[in-house]
């Protein structure tokens, strides 16, 4: 059954930075927060707030219908996948997504969460879980 | 395996990168190869606050590469104690620096004007900083530099306050708002070289030779962190859990250390935060645990359910200095004193050091109110403390001078030094266990509790009586392994996770194979370079004179004889050949 990564307890964030790790190591082979799908940032330095970006996993996602080189569809319980041999690096995803959850690598290339869920497995104060969705 | 070291000229604002695998291979990385750059770059016997006088910082070679090697060295010539400067910091800085691709950074020259770094990725630029060079808030610079500088939400600021501009000699460089180099003085030096902030991001993308192997070392490492109860002390109530731990076993410094235990401890204990202060707790970049407490400070300052917040990182170190030590009775008023030392940029260690003594003095009629200008010092006083406070870098007369150069040198001019608790010319950690701990803080290279954990060596012996001869062994195996702890750059609290066997296996990981022995070996090796710098610049443990003070109060393995630390420094001498 396909899953889907959720943001399930914000305001226990310590900003450690481990689930980062965690995606870029899995799944980019780096060490690297550059190569992270999930996406954490302070806003106004530590001593404010703690903003955590994931793929929102939309069955219907703006960032597919953006993508005019059919780089990026749909992909079965939501979210997308990417296939970076039809990528030409035009951004046109990233700005359809509104909470920002699509940036790019230094090769340029869009990192795409998969949904994999090893950034919830590196969480040490359950901020994150993977759930289950239901195949369309 | 990483080797790249940015050298920044303030005078003419040019730089370079060198790579320096030859000190690299030798020395890890972290504190073996800042030491080596030390004594490349610091000439012989200059003042603290000549252009000179150079700044460096190191990572390591595990930094960010495995969870809790989190922590950033420092090293430079200390206005304190006229050698060895060295501190170190955690929050955001080692990852910056990992990532911008710099393992070490060595800083010379004055700027012309007051100035600031800005370092992203490849680009390296000296900026103007008049117009936030006097601002009164380390807290409000921080937030001005975040407006203009980029790499938003995960870069570090480093930036000194008031007391660093002042050139307060403990004065601290603060690192994203709750860490700091605190100790020995590096932000006063950053004064001196009018750097009043660095500001540090990157993107890079690190690769490693075996990234199996690695991931699963990862794995094993974080289970080891996070499932086990190596750190778990660290996360819960913190390190103000020695408080109420200490104040038992009378090992807690109070008033100066007329007293080893506090009859107030459960109001300003680890406890007592937790349950009535604690806010959240937050972490370094890439350490799972999360010991930085914060705690939340909210007070009416006027009728009407009128309120100010602020929000304060709170340790045990911090308690001890200006709580216990003078005599402060309320968690809420250390955390006072505690924010106004972090809005001056102050070592906090060292300020209560230096307010301690100078309670006692006034206690005596050593120092009368013609010396602190009509404040009267009584022990528990937070608003007088206060005011002092700010008189300390302000320095308005002779007096505040001296304080402002620490409790030796105020004692040197003033008197009373049999109860100038200092080691080394350093305020004392808060530990008063017995004489491993005196002895290790005079030993140890930045004269920190943390160089040997002397006061852990005296809390064993409590249990197994030790013999001098004993607790000098110990001494001398954490100087050298902790060399090496040092040069990977792991956090100490996640020490116990970092054993022997696991620094060899993490190392083998990106390709460093050293055997258990060599690490030893370099160890020893970086701790011997580091006396050979301390012995130029005038350091003898023979000199050291340890106030009569830490023999007069009962510590936790009773009372300290003089001859008990004498024939321990000298073992340890002879042991180590220094």
């Amino acid at each position: 059954m396909p899953a889907k990564i959720k943001v399930a307890n914000p305001n226990r964030c310590i900003n450690c930075y481990s689930c980062m790790l965690a995606c870029s190591r899995t799944n980019a082979d780096s060490v690297s927060l550059i190569d992270s799908a999930i996406d954490v940032r302070t806003s106004g330095g530590i001593e404010s707030g703690i903003g955590i970006i994931v793929c929102r996993s939309c069955i219907d996602p703006p960032c597919a219908r953006a993508c005019p080189t059919g780089a990026l569809t749909p992909r079965n319980g939501g979210g997308v996948v990417l296939d970076k041999n039809l990528c030409d690096s035009c951004k046109l995803c990233a700005d359809a997504c509104l909470p920002r959850a699509i940036h790019f690598d230094r090769a340029n290339m869009p990192v795409i969460c998969i949904h994999c869920g090893v950034c919830a497995k590196f969480c040490s104060h359950d901020v994150l879980e993977l759930v289950k969705t239901e195949v369309m | 395996m990483w080797s790249n070291v940015l050298y920044i000229d303030l005078d003419t604002g040019e730089h370079h990168t060198l790579d320096r695998s030859d000190l690299f291979d030798k020395y890890l990385g972290g504190t073996g190869v800042a030491t080596q750059l030390l004594l490349e770059e610091c000439p012989a016997g200059i003042d603290a606050f000549s252009p000179e006088n150079p700044i460096i910082f190191s990572i390591g070679p595990l930094t960010t590469i495995f969870p809790c090697v989190s922590k950033v060295v420092s090293m430079f010539k200390s206005p304190m104690t006229g050698e060895m400067g060295e501190s170190h910091a955690g929050g955001r800085l080692a990852m910056a620096m990992r990532f911008a691709g710099y393992d070490s950074i060595v800083i010379k020259g004055r700027a012309a004007k007051p100035s600031y770094l800005s370092i992203h990725d490849d680009e390296v630029k000296l900026k103007d900083a008049t117009s936030i060079w006097n601002l009164s808030s380390v807290e409000v610079t921080g937030k001005i530099l975040r407006e203009v500088e980029p790499g938003k939400g995960r870069r570090s600021i480093m930036r000194i306050g008031k007391a660093g501009v002042n050139q307060v000699r403990y004065a601290n460089v603060n690192v994203d708002t709750y860490r700091h180099f605190g100790r020995l003085g590096m932000g006063a030096v950053f004064g001196s070289k009018n750097l009043k902030a660095i500001v540090i991001s990157g993107t890079e993308e690190v690769e490693l030779p075996d990234m199996p192997a690695y991931k699963k070392m990862y794995s094993k490492l974080y289970g080891e962190v996070v499932d086990t109860e190596v750190m778990d002390k660290y996360h819960d109530l913190g390190t103000a859990a020695n408080i109420n731990v200490l104040n038992r076993l009378k090992g807690l410094p109070t008033k100066n250390l007329k007293q080893s235990h506090f009859e107030n401890a459960e109001s300003i204990s680890g406890e007592y935060f937790a349950d009535n202060l604690l806010l959240r707790k937050i972490a370094c970049s890439n350490c799972p645990i999360g010991c930085i407490h914060i705690a939340m400070l909210k007070t009416q300052f006027q009728k009407g359910h009128e309120f100010e917040v602020s929000h304060i990182s709170y340790d045990y170190e911090l308690i001890y200095s200006l709580g216990t030590n003078l005599g402060i009775t309320m968690g809420e008023d250390v955390l006072r004193l505690i924010d106004r030392c972090e809005q001056h940029g102050l070592d906090i260690m060292s300020t209560g050091g230096v307010l301690a003594w100078a309670t006692e003095m006034y206690e005596r009629d050593l120092i009368t109110p013609p010396d602190t200008l009509g404040i009267s010092l009584r022990w528990g006083d937070t608003d007088n403390y206060l005011k002092m406070i700010d008189r300390i870098v302000e320095m308005p007369n002779k007096f505040y001078q001296a304080m402002a150069k620490g409790t030796a040198f105020a004692a040197a001019e003033y008197g009373g030094e049999d109860f100038a608790v200092n080691l080394g010319g350093l305020e004392i950690a808060g530990y008063h266990t017995g004489p491993a701990s005196i002895v290790g803080q005079i030993v140890g290279v930045r004269h920190s509790h943390l160089d040997n954990g002397g006061y852990s060596i005296d809390q064993k012996a409590s249990s197994k009586p030790l013999s001098d001869e004993q607790m000098v062994d110990k001494l001398i195996y954490e100087d050298y392994w902790r060399m090496v702890n040092n040069s990977l750059v792991c956090c100490l609290f996640a020490r116990g996770v970092y054993s022997e066997q696991n620094m060899v296996d993490a190392l083998g990981c990106v390709g460093i194979k050293k055997t258990r022995d060599e690490l030893e070996a370099i160890g020893r090796e970086i701790f011997l370079a580091k006396y050979k710098f301390k012995e130029q610049e005038g350091f003898d443990i023979d000199k050291v004179s340890v106030p009569a003070r830490f023999f007069e109060t009962v510590s936790q393995l009773g009372m300290v004889k003089e001859d008990t630390v004498k024939n321990m420094l000298k073992l340890y001498r002879k042991k180590t050949g220094i």
